[in-house]
């Protein structure tokens, strides 16, 4: 009989001696509350006048698609504007990230005296602060209206991530492969080729995919200032309430992203397996 | 390439695909430049255009302050409670998507095929319909916000839930507690920590989001912002990024505090 028993209260023994942090969790819960209480102050339901007949529309809209609009090959036509928007998103990408390296390189601590690393840092943020449709502004007056616009601005808007991420893989090089490489007396060039690519370079690419990834997500926001793609015909055409053709476009769109983002998985699990 | 080794093996060298991904980058690139009418030359000769909103900017309006500070509390207020509510409603969710704990194949694949075409729809787009069915306002925003945030925390939930140690589950499980029992006792103290890190990382980039939905009428900074925009007034303009950004950072620095305490 003692057998059973004392394990049993051993159990309990545990039990009794396991920190009490009901107090911690309870004061968590109030700030929480409190947080959502003071946020909810600012919501006020005015109500749309006819909220209803809209869902209605949005939904049989949505549902049935413009087929004419989804299939047409010219330049109207969504696969085309489809095209446009991975351009668009595809060499934004690669400029924002070759802009990236030298932000990321003057940013990372282990190369980098610290004080120059916060400027860095803080430059980045400064960068990433400012929404996109600023910048999409700013570079209109650069090159005039169209996708060249909003190709530049999805390359700054990347900046900030990117760089983010070339950081953390920067700080992340083992010195060690370079110093063993010194030893075997290699050259700069030697160093760079052998010791340091290899290091970074599945980072990068990693990182420059699941970034395309997210600018493609977000070209819609570049249509609102007239700088290309399939942005600029989806806030027409659901400001003007004309739902079958939103449904085309977002069909169309979400098709692609689903496709692009199967694909940049792969390939990401494959880079970080090696 | 094949090489023998020395005592008598042949292995081969596998053929470096890099070439030919090389080859394909520059070919998706040079139909880019075609598609976009990318030009160094037009960026080296009006390049220095795109500094002239910014150099208008300066000094920024300090005057302009006083009309700012509700708009910006109301960004913060929206993504909050966005925040929120999205990471809340993607828990129930995540748990049905994760495969060591739900062992339904069908379950999982309808809900995370769910969970991604709610990741598929851009936030302006969901923004400008909830304006439709809510009205002009934050209310609109805190929805665009909340699916976001829904989407986004639920994917990385169901990843987490699936790598957690499964050994304390099935414990508690063959003491006879209940699914649910064993989940909250065995599972939730595995991933609670990274779950709010993973909450607070999204709320950081949804205050910098909120500023934007503004510009379809979702209410926040984005309203002020585009309607300085729109009337050339790019002093005050100035005046509403440099708030921005210092209460991106500060909310920045609070959430990494936090952030590094749990993890």
């Amino acid at each position: 009989m003692t057998n059973v028993i004392k394990p049993k209260s051993n159990i309990i023994d545990k039990l009794n001696t396991a920190p009490k942090t009901w107090s911690f969790q309870l004061s968590c819960l109030i700030v929480f509350v409190v947080l959502m209480i003071w946020s909810s102050t600012t919501l006020k339901y005015k109500g749309a006048p006819n909220g209803m007949s809209i869902v209605q529309s949005i939904i049989s809209g949505i549902f049935a698609p413009d087929a004419q609009l989804l299939f047409n090959l010219t330049t109207s036509g969504v696969p085309y504007l489809l095209l446009q928007t991975i351009c668009i998103a595809f060499l934004g990408t690669i400029v924002g990230a070759i802009i990236a390296i030298p932000f990321a390189f003057i940013s990372a601590t282990n190369l980098v005296p610290r004080p120059i690393a916060i400027i860095g840092r803080v430059i980045i943020m400064a960068i990433r602060t400012v929404p996109a449709f600023i910048y999409a502004l700013m570079f209109i007056r650069v090159t005039g209206p169209g996708p060249f616009a909003g190709l530049m601005t999805m390359a700054v808007c990347s900046i900030g991530m990117v760089s983010k991420m070339y950081i953390e893989a920067i700080e992340d090089l083992d010195i060690r492969i370079l110093e063993s490489l010194d030893a075997c007396g290699c050259t700069m060039f030697q160093k760079i080729r052998v010791g340091i690519l290899p290091q970074l370079m599945p980072d990068f690419i990693s990182t420059i995919i699941y970034r395309f990834d997210m600018n493609l997500r977000d070209a819609t926001v570049l249509g609102l200032v007239g700088a290309g793609g399939i942005g600029a015909p989806l806030i027409f055409a659901m400001n003007a309430y004309k739902w079958s053709e939103v449904g085309a476009i977002l069909a169309g769109l979400i098709v692609l992203i689903l496709i692009i983002e199967i694909i940049s998985s792969k390939i990401r699990t494959k880079l970080a397996r090696g | 390439m094949k090489y023998t080794l020395s005592n008598g093996k042949q292995v081969e060298q596998k053929r470096s695909k890099t070439i030919f991904i090389v080859l394909a980058v520059i070919a998706m690139s040079w139909i880019s430049v075609v598609m976009t009418d990318f030009s160094f030359k037009v960026l080296f000769e009006r390049g220095k255009r795109f500094f002239d909103i910014l150099i208008s900017m300066w000094p920024p309006d300090i005057g302009y302050l006083k009309f700012i500070w509700t708009p910006l509390f109301d960004t913060i207020k929206m993504s909050l409670l966005g925040s929120a509510i999205g990471s809340l409603c993607a828990i129930p969710f995540a748990i049905l998507a994760s495969s060591n704990i739900i062992h339904n194949k069908i379950i999982i694949s309808i809900i995370r095929l769910f969970l991604s075409l709610v990741r598929t729809f851009p936030t302006l787009v969901v923004a400008l319909i909830a304006t439709y069915i809510v009205g002009l306002g934050t209310l609109a925003g805190t929805i665009a916000i909340a699916v976001f945030t829904f989407a986004y925390v639920g994917k990385i939930l169901y990843e987490q839930i699936e790598t957690v140690d499964m050994g304390p589950y099935e414990a508690i499980e063959s003491f006879g507690a209940t699914k649910l029992m064993a989940f909250t006792a065995g599972i939730l103290p595995q991933i609670l920590p990274s779950y709010i890190a993973n909450c607070l990382f999204c709320f950081e980039g949804n205050v910098r989001y909120a500023a934007l939905l503004g510009y379809v009428g979702a209410g926040g900074l984005g309203l002020i912002l585009n309607e300085k925009v729109s009337w050339r007034e790019y002093q005050s303009v100035g005046m509403i990024l440099v708030a921005l950004f210092i209460s991106v950072m500060i909310i920045e620095a609070i959430s990494h505090y936090l952030r590094k305490k749990l993890t």
